[in-house]
């Protein structure tokens, strides 16, 4: 345990994901407070206990629905009323829509928008606002490979998390002048229970490598993060592929 | 990176899996057959469902309390001892009962009911679990514990998974002065030598095991190393890195490459290092005394893409002359085994009904997977166990034989009774196969 460091306040939104528990474990060492939002409150009680015994020293817990944009300034308000000196916002949550279903349905499309676009777009809105005022906070949202470049198999979720990244893009330009970071991870495949329904190759990761690349990317402050590392060069190809073959590639 | 194996590697077909990320998860959700899974360090099939699904136990790896004045720590079945130790040892506290390894799972330790090198002093783990809540596949859970539900806690401790999934248990830890242990060694020529030493040991020290040549003959024969130890004051301690898995095996060597000679150089090289230590009392770290494998992350590999059997009996220690005797055919047989582990367990009973530990002289060896001339040497080695009235360790098995298993493990039938109806392994399928 650092016990020298000074010990911060977080938010996690989407605190009951894999990666999510895995990050608020390395916070927890140490001794870093929390402030930890998810739609199931049963679960949310057992990170909790966990959390506290790893050695954080204060988890308070909030049951939201994230979809529920009407909600969230409420939301926010709740969060002021446990700390008025939050250091980080983290962005976990996240659905990975059926792909076929949703080219033939568009309610599905848009929940699916909703949840991985919209949604959080709504809270950081809010957000923006406040840190804006204030200096040296961070904002760390969990992107996807899949955003670099839209391809048959995935391109709703890609969409999704496309604009987002643009998104955050802007908004780090914007909160710049305030000292603020907006970091966006680009996970490439994790081996967590999302997943669980893919065979597994060398491409997966494990989700507390992903989550050491990313509290180490949130202390710092960095911009885009690729994690595993390699996805980076993955990437590079992918993107440097000219459309007019690729639109061709079955992917 | 996922792929479910057991530790000795010997290939089997892809094993299908689901993987809970809460203990409220639905059994029920299911369809076909299942097997719980923990870590995979069985070395054989118990722990794999080849024809059904294994539920991956993994993320299920919460703290759920720990009282820190009683040592009493709850938490969830797929937390695994490595994590344990990192949360407890800072604290005072250490597990009351480990394996070999650091990387098992709370459950998978419960369900083969482990034993350490401190079995004559502590008994196996099923002796220090308070409780633990048993999921079965019809939507019940039960609570058992000494008091509750006896049966179904007596069947599940050392019950190979087979009697539903424990989602959760609560462990009586035991107090430690420091992180380090206390450790002397004894070189002893012969098995009698070793019985001596073992006994005298026993009464002594907390923790004693013995490191036994199996390649050497003639004057060599049954030379060992006997090592005890015990945790050490903290004003003792000596500062020793961690060993956390640095020099691994990154791919399978060929199998000419382990053979009689190799096995011989490693023993030799291996006797010798150690043997400087003799009569010194040294300090070493936990890591390093109980783990010393986990130093060489992957080490199974080190048998090649065919794998390796393990085979680890148990006869009373009475039956010295059919050790001597398991020792001569093993050596004659030059299948070497790249490690040897003599150790004689006590006389505390285990609370499971299918426990492996009892009282006698255990041995656990390797052997390089060399197809039909290593299972007629295994079988020669079950008809010795089986006429000495001894037992052979399910959680590094691949290949009893049913009547074997029955001869071992004279209460299955007793035990058949709390086998979850939706619960088997591949190992169970063998052992319990219907003669018509
Ligand atoms: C290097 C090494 C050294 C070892 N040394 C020892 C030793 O000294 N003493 C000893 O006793 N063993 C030893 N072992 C064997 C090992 O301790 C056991 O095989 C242990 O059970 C493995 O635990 P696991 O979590 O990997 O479980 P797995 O191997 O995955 O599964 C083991 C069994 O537990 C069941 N299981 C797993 N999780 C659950 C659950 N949640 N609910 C119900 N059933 C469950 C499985 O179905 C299976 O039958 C050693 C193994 C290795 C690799």
């Amino acid at each position: 345990m650092k016990k020298n460091l000074k010990t911060e306040t977080i938010v996690i939104f989407g605190a009951t994901s894999e990666v999510a528990q895995r990050v608020a474990r390395i916070h927890a060492k140490a001794g870093d407070s929390m402030i930890l939002i998810a739609r199931n409150q049963t679960h949310l009680d057992s990170i909790k206990a966990d959390l506290l015994l790893r050695g954080a020293s204060n988890i308070d817990s909030l049951y939201s629905d994230f979809d529920n944009m009407k909600e969230h300034q409420n939301l926010l308000k709740q969060i002021e009323q446990k700390s008025e000196d939050i250091a980080k916002y983290y962005f976990f949550y996240g659905m990975l829509p059926d792909q076929k279903a949703c080219e033939n349905s568009w309610e599905m499309t848009y929940d699916a928008l909703t949840t991985n676009f919209l949604s959080v777009v709504s809270l950081l809105t809010h957000i923006a606002n406040k840190v804006e005022k204030e200096t040296d906070r961070g904002i760390i949202v969990i992107s996807s490979v899949a955003g670099d470049r839209g391809r048959q198999s995935n391109y709703i979720y890609g969409t999704g998390k496309g604009a987002l990244t643009l998104f955050l893009q802007g908004l780090r330009n914007r909160l710049h002048p305030s000292n603020c970071t907006v970091t966006t991870i680009k996970p490439g495949f994790i081996d967590t229970p999302m997943t669980k329904d893919f065979d597994k190759g060398i491409l997966w990761a494990s989700a507390d490598k992903v989550a050491d690349d990313i509290y180490k990317a949130a202390a710092k402050g960095k911009n885009e993060v690729y994690t595993p590392r390699f996805w980076a060069v993955i990437m590079l190809v992918i993107k440097s592929i000219p459309e007019a073959i690729f639109k061709r590639l079955n992917l | 990176m996922t792929s479910y194996t057991s530790w000795a590697y010997v290939p089997t077909s892809t094993q299908k899996a689901i993987k809970p990320a809460w203990m409220d998860f639905d059994l029920g959700a299911t369809t076909g057959s299942l097997l719980p899974y923990g870590n995979g360090r069985s070395y054989g099939d118990s722990c794999l469902n080849s024809s059904g699904l294994v539920i991956d136990s993994k993320s299920l790896n919460r703290f759920i309390s720990f009282d820190t004045e009683q040592g009493i720590l709850r938490c969830e079945a797929g937390t695994m001892f490595a994590d344990i130790l990192q949360f407890i040892v800072p604290t005072g506290w250490f597990l009351p009962v480990t394996p070999g390894t650091k990387y098992v799972t709370l459950g998978g330790a419960i369900a083969n009911d482990v034993h350490g090198k401190n079995h004559h002093h502590d008994g196996t783990i099923g002796r220090h679990i308070r409780c633990f809540e048993l999921l079965r596949s019809d939507g019940k859970s039960l609570i058992c514990s000494p008091k509750e539900n006896t049966d179904f806690f007596a069947a599940t401790i050392g019950g190979l998974g087979l009697t539903g999934f424990i989602s959760w248990a609560e462990i009586q830890l035991i107090k430690i002065p420091s992180p380090f242990m206390s450790v002397e060694t004894t070189v002893f020529h012969g098995l009698e030598e070793f019985q001596t030493l073992s006994e005298q040991a026993n009464t002594n020290h907390r923790y004693s095991v013995a490191w036994l040549d199996c390649a050497s003959s003639g004057k060599d024969f049954a030379r060992g190393l006997f090592m005890v130890g015990d945790h050490a004051n903290s004003d003792k301690e000596e500062k020793e890195r961690v060993l956390e898995p640095k020099i691994s095996v990154p791919f399978n060597l060929p199998k000419q490459m382990i053979n009689k000679y190799s096995v011989k150089a490693f023993n030799t090289l291996y006797f010798n290092k150690n043997r400087l230590n003799e009569g010194k009392i040294i300090y070493q770290h936990y890591d390093s005394f109980f783990y010393p494998l986990d130093g060489i992350g992957n080490w199974n590999r080190i048998y090649g893409s065919q794998g390796f059997y393990q085979y680890q009996f148990v006869v009373p220690s009475s039956q010295l002359s059919v050790m001597e005797q398991a020792l001569n055919k093993i050596v004659a047989s030059g299948l070497g085994s790249f490690l040897a582990v003599l150790k004689e367990f006590g006389d505390l009973p285990s609370p499971g009904m299918l426990s492996f530990p009892s009282p006698g002289l255990c041995l656990a060896l390797d052997f390089a997977n060399r197809g039909e001339t290593t299972l007629a040497l295994l079988q020669q080695l079950d008809q010795l166990v089986i006429n000495a009235g001894g037992k052979v360790y399910p959680a590094k098995d691949v290949r009893m034989p049913q009547a074997a298993f029955q001869s071992y493990y004279p209460n299955y039938e007793e035990f058949e009774a709390y086998i979850d109806p939706r619960f088997i392994s591949d190992f169970w399928r063998r052992v319990s196969e219907k003669k018509s």
